[in-house]
């Protein structure tokens, strides 16, 4: 089924280190191309450390150590010759809490484009991006007021607007909506799937009902191996496949709700 | 003493009325406490108004001093005052900002920043007379400025340099990490984040620390003394390397004459320096409150 797809993200035996804390062990998978693929599993199982490793944002921990390759269309993005700076253009990011600029609405699109040199027209890129993230119906008359003055959800698409203007081609979604209500978390969704005909996303999220509903891909992670802190992937496919017929028992149990 | 509530049974003895008494006591206590402050400080406040007020004439502020008292003023001590700050705060606000910079978002965190950070508190903590004599040893007579408003200023740059470092690093360290991730994650280089995100955000935290260091240099007298800064000044401050005196050493020589019309001119002096402190202190509210971002 993933022959289907080509390629965006591919990862192979990835290790994670914080110091002499082995995080992440061996993990090894391939994210397809404009698709949305959920990362799920138990707290602590070191879900967001294995996103933060797409766009470097890992390398600002300064005992961490990252091994193994990870590949993005094919250009491994831990080659000492790239700068994280460079991949962080390409690969974009959401975070878990909402975190405009403290400026104004229009200033938080246009930053990303102006200090990666946008020559286009930037008024036409902001408007495009807020309308991509499904908020320019909402905030066009108030493009100069402060992003703080949103609610929640507003924050947050505006954080997806923001990050789509520096036209990414993979938007990497630290539980974007967990600090959402119901509402707010239905909006960003269905964005979601306007997005992945453009985008690779890849999100990590503690709700499986939201994996079940959003993504096309799942990656389950657990620790490694009883006593280990290490996490990794022990089972990667389809979401179908996933929460109907799991092939580790861990998995079953996971979806089932028997724990996590 | 039993409550009036029927299911007390006797396991407690909450001794209510006790505890009250005691919150009344200890009430009363830090209301003394505020009281005898402020009781002293009015009494300061009003004698030195009484004394003074009579002297704060245009003169006052055009005059030279002079043997006479009616004839002297604070035009040399105030010229005096306004350079330092100036300068002081020129070569002060860079160098402190830039190494909390250097300290907050750059440095790593190891014994030898540590070491850094516990020497720069331990600065702050130094008399500043030792600062004099440094000043008098490095730029009095090592960079030979002489006993000129250059050397002074130099000399209290150095003074309140931990100020400014340990407040402006308080003032980064506030600033949220989402924040920074917001604009790494966009591309954004270290130093972009810096300057478009972490300083404006930071700012207001940074220019107090440094008004309330400022407000410390315009009140600093001993180094100033120790570098040979004069007291009988009868000529305008033209420049950097002219000899100079400050508000504090102009006071100070006041209240040292016997007459007493001169000790009225040092109340009056003190009310000037009390109201340039009070503005400086007020400016520092204001910036903040100005340029504070809410969360």
């Amino acid at each position: 089924m993933l022959e289907q797809h080509e390629i965006a993200l591919s990862v192979k035996n990835l290790n994670v280190y914080y110091g002499g804390f082995h995080a992440l062990d061996n993990i090894s998978l391939e994210i397809p191309a404009r698709q949305i693929t959920a990362i799920i599993g138990p707290s602590g199982c070191g879900k967001s450390t294995f996103l933060r490793c797409f766009n470097r944002m890992n390398d600002l921990v300064p005992t961490a150590r990252v091994e193994g390759t990870a590949l993005f269309y094919g250009q491994n993005i831990y080659d000492p010759k790239i700068n994280p700076v460079e991949v962080r253009r390409h690969i974009g990011m959401v975070f878990q809490k909402p975190n405009p600029f403290p400026k104004s609405i229009y200033e938080n699109v246009a930053y990303g484009a102006r200090i990666n040199g946008y020559k286009g027209d930037m008024d036409e890129l902001v408007e495009r991006s807020l309308r991509a993230a499904a908020l320019w119906d909402e905030v066009k008359d108030n493009l100069k007021k402060s992003a703080l003055a949103l609610s929640g959800g507003q924050q947050q698409r505006l954080c997806i607007a923001r990050a789509i203007a520096v036209e990414p081609q993979v938007i990497l979604m630290d539980e974007p909506a967990s600090a959402l209500d119901p509402i707010a978390t239905l909006k960003i969704e269905e964005l979601m799937q306007e997005l992945k005909k453009f985008y690779t996303i890849v999100i990590v999220t503690h709700n499986m009902q939201q994996a079940a509903r959003v993504s096309d891909y799942t990656a389950m992670m657990m620790l490694s191996k009883e006593g280990s802190r290490a996490g990794t992937v022990i089972e990667f496919g389809p979401t179908s496949q996933i929460f109907t017929k799991p092939k580790d028992k861990r998995t079953e149990d996971y979806v089932t709700g028997r724990f996590g | 003493m039993n409550g009036l509530f029927a299911n007390e049974n006797g396991r407690f003895a909450p001794r209510l009325s006790l505890r009250l008494r005691f919150g009344r006591v200890f009430q009363f206590l830090s209301l003394a406490a505020v009281t005898l402050g402020l009781i002293m400080l009015s009494v300061l406040l009003i004698d030195i108004i009484l004394d003074g007020y009579k002297w704060l004439r245009p003169e006052f502020f055009t005059e030279f001093p002079s043997r006479f008292p009616e004839k002297s003023g604070l035009r040399s001590a105030l010229q005096g005052s306004l350079w330092m700050i100036s300068l002081t705060a020129l070569m002060a606000f860079p160098v402190g900002v830039g190494a909390a910079i250097y300290l907050e978002e750059y440095a790593s965190d190891n014994w030898f920043t540590r070491l850094i950070e516990i020497n720069i508190a331990n600065l702050a903590g130094v008399p500043s007379i030792i600062y004099g004599l440094l000043g008098l040893g490095l730029f009095v007579r090592g960079l030979e400025l002489g006993r000129s408003v250059l050397a002074g200023s130099m000399t209290m740059a150095l003074l309140v340099l931990p100020i400014i470092i340990v407040s402006g690093r308080e003032a980064i360290r506030a600033v949220p990490q989402s924040v920074r991730h917001a604009s790494l994650a966009l591309g954004a280089t270290q130093w972009q984040t810096i300057q478009n995100h972490v300083l404006p955000y930071a700012m207001p935290g940074i220019l107090t620390g440094t008004i309330l260091a400022m407000s410390r240099a315009i009140g600093e007298t001993a180094p100033l003394i120790t570098i040979g800064a004069l007291t009988y000044i009868r000529f305008d401050l033209k420049g950097p390397l002219d000899l100079f005196t400050v508000l504090p050493i102009q006071i100070f020589n006041w209240v040292s004459l016997p007459k007493a019309e001169f000790q009225q001119l040092a109340a009056a002096g003190i009310i000037v320096l009390l109201a340039v402190l009070l503005s400086l202190n007020a400016l520092a509210i204001v910036l903040r409150n100005k340029l504070q971002i809410r969360w």
